[in-house]
């Protein structure tokens, strides 16, 4: 069986598929791929189908070594790959012969870089889903980030196992946004005209909160209109929450599944593979679409995703 | 776009086999008059069953989810109930809320069929205070009465397990009596020890791990409640009576080591 050896971890660097949806009434959210995007297109481009477990390394990545001949695609952030001390392309599958080292730098655009390799990482799957869930400590390798000296089992390869690149026109569909469109979060009606003026008019800074459960955001306090403690409730994926210091925390893929802070907005799904992307000091703002529009973008997105002009051999 | 075919017929009632209540013209279904949709997110939408929190809303919520996992519908990806409302997260590239709503309407006209459950009781032992529970004293001092008042009011009720959220196998307790309902923290902690008992607004409630969060914490227990391991994953499910019985901290550290 090929294995991966972890020389070098990076700064977090989790297994990772699409996630565990269907576990709300325990509690547990459903983690996966921060970027499921960037996962999804490096899945295809090995050949592997689009939820195998992959690597997902955050600002910086690690050092990884072959045992056999595979094959790998590094898509999502830039963290200046090399192989055997040359550089590497993204969005390409690169042959990997025993013995050789790959080796990630720190990220040069934005804030997630995936790494799938042939077969898939091989770890035991936790309710149905080989994703790690940091803050419980379950699924992925044991649980947690990966450390130096761990050994992780690569999954048998696909039969399909030609090479393939992203097309030319694909990256200009990839590049980082400023702008993240939203709908009315359930207590939209809870802000004052001028609360709601200041979300969309002012521009947000990420804050040094920022991780898989949820990405806190610097700027302007929003008014809360008085007796915002309100009744909890479960919270969608992306929900802009504005707790009482007013600042938005926009909850993501190991989200709490239910929250007693007014939610002014959320975050459409077609928009949220770049939440994934956002670093600390990045600045951001907010823009309001209809849920049709919403939706329109989601199909034109999982069009551009399903595409056979996505990939060529 | 590809459509559900296989709608749940065997849950659609005639409406002249019940008391009719309320009929939505479109769908042609009756809900039950407190029943109402919002949508939550562009891919998700809350079915609000009431305002306040009470066993009978409880109820039709656990009545609800018995109803969907005996029956699951295609279209839908999760569940997150809470006290008085369901978030339902759909296939958003297959449905719309429209037809989402269309199709849990015949769920939510059959909520009064389950009989009442049998509850069982769990009881919780918490080292109240100190480093167990930071925020004791000033929960004490908000009310103006001392810390072993808070310890005794808080033991001295029946909780009730309204659902499991948050994070996993966090259970949220009814029956927090009044003199203790405390405001939640300007802006949640970081972190927060696993274990940790603790008050926001009018609940109550243990976090099973290490978490960001907004509650004020007035004790520990050594009990571990998310277990993920075991068939129920948790301690605690929707449905348990739960009762806080105070232990020192000598004997925490003992059942923690145990």
């Amino acid at each position: 069986m090929n294995t991966i050896r972890i020389l070098k971890p990076g700064a977090c660097t989790t297994v990772q598929d699409l996630g565990r949806p269907g576990f709300g009434p325990m509690g547990i959210s459903p983690s996966g791929a921060a970027d499921p995007v960037s996962l999804r297109i490096g899945n295809r481009l090995v050949g592997n189908p689009e939820n195998a477990a992959a690597l997902e390394m955050t600002l910086s990545g690690g050092h990884f070594l072959f045992s056999g001949t595979t094959a790998i695609a590094v898509t999502g952030a830039d963290f200046s790959a090399t192989l055997r001390g040359t550089r590497i392309p993204s969005y390409t599958s690169i042959a990997v012969d025993p013995g050789k080292v790959l080796e990630f730098g720190w990220t040069a655009n934005v804030a997630r870089c995936y790494l799938c390799v042939q077969g898939g990482i091989d770890v035991p799957e936790f309710l149905g889903s080989r994703s790690t869930h940091l803050l419980s400590g379950n699924g992925g390798y044991q649980g947690r980030e990966l450390r130096k000296g761990d050994v992780l089992n690569v999954g048998p390869p696909p039969s399909n196992s030609r090479p393939r690149q992203l097309s030319g026109q694909g990256h200009a569909n990839l590049v980082p946004r400023k702008v993240f469109r939203v709908t009315e979060g359930p207590q939209w009606s809870m802000f004052s005209e001028s609360a709601r003026r200041s979300f969309f008019g002012q521009t947000y800074r990420v804050s040094e909160v920022a991780d898989r459960t949820g990405i806190r955001l610097d700027g302007q306090p929003l008014e809360l209109s008085a007796g915002s403690d309100m009744l909890t409730e479960g919270v969608a994926l992306g929900a802009i929450q504005i707790p009482r210091d007013g600042k938005p925390i926009i909850l993501f893929v190991e989200q709490q599944t239910t929250g007693g802070y007014p939610k002014i907005a959320n975050v459409i799904a077609a928009d949220l593979f770049r939440v994934g992307q956002l670093r600390t000091g990045d600045e951001i703002h907010f823009e309001s679409v209809s849920l049709e529009t919403a939706r329109s973008l989601l199909l034109r997105l999982e069009a551009y995703l399903s595409s056979p002009e996505l990939i060529r051999e | 776009m590809q459509r559900e075919t296989d709608s749940p017929d065997q849950l659609c009632i005639a409406p002249a086999q019940r008391g009719l209540r309320y009929t939505f013209a479109a769908m042609n279904v009756e809900l039950l008059p407190n029943i109402r949709f919002q949508p939550a997110s562009d891919q998700s939408l809350l079915v609000h069953f009431g305002q306040e929190i009470s066993l009978e809303t409880h109820r039709e919520i656990v009545s609800f989810l018995k109803l969907l996992d005996a029956n699951p519908l295609r279209g839908i990806v999760n569940l997150h109930p809470a006290y008085c409302s369901v978030l339902v997260r759909f296939d958003a590239l297959h449905f719309t809320h429209a037809e989402i709503e269309q199709q849990l309407a015949p769920y939510l006209g059959r909520l009064h069929e389950f009989g009442e459950p049998k509850p069982r009781l769990r009881e919780i032992s918490v080292c109240y205070g100190g480093d167990h529970g930071a925020d004791l004293a000033e929960v004490a001092s908000l009310h103006a009465i001392s810390v072993e008042e808070v310890i005794r009011i808080h033991c001295s009720a029946e909780y009730f397990v309204y659902f499991l959220g948050f994070v996993p196998g966090f259970a949220y307790l009814g029956g927090l009596p009044r003199e203790l309902e405390t405001p939640r923290l300007p802006s949640p902690r970081k972190k927060v020890p696993a274990g940790s008992v603790a008050i926001g607004g009018n609940q109550t409630g243990v976090y099973p791990i290490s978490t960001p969060g907004g509650w004020r914490l007035i004790g520990q227990t050594p009990i571990k409640l998310f277990r993920p391991e075991s068939e129920e994953k948790s301690f605690l499910a929707i449905g348990d009576r739960v009762r806080f019985l105070p232990i020192s901290a000598q004997k925490f550290d003992e059942l923690a080591a145990a």
